[in-house]
């Protein structure tokens, strides 16, 4: 099922067409409104008609977080303000929030490339739409209610918390699909467990989830607990929010809708492009939005590109997925490690549920790795010595995943920061002043 | 013939003993034997209590992960030697203890052991070929 066929399976050579008329463009409407791109353009001497070919856009140089975070509020408008409809922006947990400004063009596009998503996971009109993702300054409740508009579907908008009336609005709507994040789907799948609600008492059949990491292992605890099939989403809120890829049906790499956004994968070291098939961090070249265009932004996100066409017939791009941030990575004696790896590493054991909590210390000159797990009913035991074994093949298996010896500690159910929104999964106190 | 005891996770942090026990007293159970077995980090509370599947709903629904299981009750001269007795059966026949602990009761001149061993069929056995008496759930209501 498609939204739009015409886009999705356009052939190599027409997209190229495409996305170099686009970017042409996105780089003359950036340089010629924006302060901020004239001046990087100047600096180095390079001008929009320098723009030939897709492979030119490698002279533009990269915009980053602290770029938009320096224009804050509104500095890298490309169109009058009152142009503008609608803003959001990312949390300022790092420093002032980064905003991004819509116009009506923007939020159609935004629309647009959820609606591809809806129906690539195979969304039909007449489906409920339950959307727990955040309403707010967070892109995720907005955006899906955008696309879910766009389809013509009921979108719920009943946003993220209040788990017992997330539970009553499955059984009494019979809603189909369920957007939210990755851990809220998997808390939402524990607490209808714990509720006693038989699966035959729900109706959903799709879940699409994004906005933080998750692994294959905690897809198949949200598909069991919940009875359905889940679809990993990509977007930051910087580009536009989420919908920038998603997967299909085939569950087999993220689509991204590369008539409007153009991915590049570059080496996040020395900044070099990669070529398909080469793990490195995703830039992404917005080609259509108007209000606020943004060239190469690089995402900080690890993940490789695949050209190939997909089982499912659409041509777009997929991005494979996100297996770590370049600045998430934790570098513990030296090691690299992602926090990704760590909750593969214990949802094979068994017994241990999805919520953990990586606390990164250096108490002298060597750092020390707790690894916090909350206990479940399938680990506990009366007796100490098969307490401390599960202890022992927890330490095992993230010992296989990561090379780390870490300490593992067992804590109440429920103790752990619970992720309404996006989890907390690492506390770094390492000093490294 | 054994006795259900329920065990419960406890972090160690402060305040968690107080508010398992306060779930119980809240349901009016009463605590019959208790013992902690305790890390640096957390604690396995074992409790027998007069009323199990009372004490379990309660604790569950305070969020306590609770399990049940069985333990081998017996009673030994509160005297020197008393429980010395009764261990020699175990190493005899070389079943392991898990764990242990006692209590006395105000009703009876002899001491109240719990015990957890290995392999428990083999344990139970060995205690009636040597015609120890194992208390049963009605044993210790009466106490």
């Amino acid at each position: 099922m498609f939204w739009n066929e015409k886009a999705e399976c356009m052939s190599k050579e027409k997209k190229e067409k495409i996305q170099l008329e686009r970017l042409q463009k996105t780089v003359k409407l950036a340089y010629e409104n924006v302060e901020f791109y004239k001046k990087r353009f100047d600096e180095i001497g390079l001008k929009p008609e320098d723009i030939k070919t897709l492979k030119d856009i490698e002279k533009i140089p990269f915009t980053t977080k602290s770029d938009l975070r320096e224009a804050y509020p509104l500095g890298l408008l490309a169109v009058p303000r009152e142009e503008i409809v609608e803003v959001h922006a990312s949390s300022g947990t790092t420093g002032k929030p980064t905003v991004t400004a819509y116009t009506q063009n923007d939020l159609d596009i935004w629309g647009e490339c959820i609606a591809r998503g809806l129906k690539m996971a195979g969304a039909k009109k007449e489906y409920i739409i339950q959307n727990a993702y955040g309403y707010g300054l967070f892109t995720g409740g907005f955006g899906i209610h955008h696309g879910g508009n766009k389809m013509g579907a009921i979108t719920i908008p009943i946003s993220a918390g209040n788990t017992q009336r997330q539970l009553d609005t499955m059984v009494d709507f019979q809603s189909e699909i369920l957007t939210c994040t990755p851990s809220y789907a998997a808390y939402l799948g524990e607490s209808r467990e714990k509720a006693g609600i038989p699966l035959e008492d729900i109706n959903l059949k799709i879940g699409i989830h994004g906005a933080e990491m998750w692994t294959n292992e905690l897809r198949n605890r949200i598909e069991t607990s919940l009875g359905i099939k889940t679809h990993n989403i990509y977007g930051l809120t910087e580009v536009m929010g989420p919908g920038v890829a998603q997967e299909c049906e085939q569950q087999n790499g993220m689509h991204i809708q590369d008539d409007h956004f153009y991915p590049e994968i570059i080496d996040s070291e020395t900044g070099e492009t990669l070529d398909y098939g080469e793990n490195g961090e995703l830039v992404l070249t917005s080609l259509t939005k108007t209000g606020m265009p943004i060239l190469r932004f690089r995402t900080k996100d690890l993940t490789s590109l695949i050209g190939e066409k997909c089982e499912c017939e659409r041509t777009t791009v997929r991005m494979t997925r996100i297996t770590g941030r370049s600045d998430d990575m934790l570098k513990i004696k030296g090691v690299m490690v992602f926090p990704s790896q760590i909750e593969k590493a214990l949802l094979k054991v068994h017994g241990v549920t999805p919520n953990y909590l990586i606390h990164v210390t250096r108490p002298d000159i060597l750092d020390e790795v707790e690894v916090k797990v909350e206990a479940s009913k399938e680990l506990f035991s009366d007796e100490m010595k098969e307490m401390e074994k599960v202890e022992k093949q927890i330490q095992a298996s993230i010992k296989s995943e990561t090379g780390l010896r870490v300490d593992v500690t067992i804590c109440e159910p429920e103790s752990l920061p619970r992720s309404e929104g996006k989890a907390v999964r690492v506390i770094d106190e390492r000093d490294f002043e | 013939m054994t006795v259900k005891q329920i065990s419960i996770f406890v972090e160690n942090k402060e305040g968690r003993i107080k508010k398992a026990i306060d779930t119980l007293a809240k349901e009016n159970i009463n605590i019959r034997a208790l013992s902690i077995a305790d890390t640096t980090k957390y604690g396995i509370l074992r409790l027998i209590v007069s009323d199990n599947e009372k004490a379990i709903e309660a604790l569950e629904n305070d969020g306590f992960i609770v399990k049940e299981n069985e333990v081998i009750l017996l009673s030994v001269p509160d005297e020197p030697n008393g429980l010395n007795s009764t261990l020699a059966v175990f190493d005899e026949t070389g079943i392991n203890l898990e764990y242990l602990y006692a209590f006395v009761s105000s009703k009876t001149d002899e001491a109240i052991v719990v015990m957890r061993l290995e392999n428990m069929e083999k344990a139970i056995d060995a205690l009636n070929e040597n015609n120890i008496k194992i208390l049963d759930t009605k044993d210790i209501k009466e106490l």
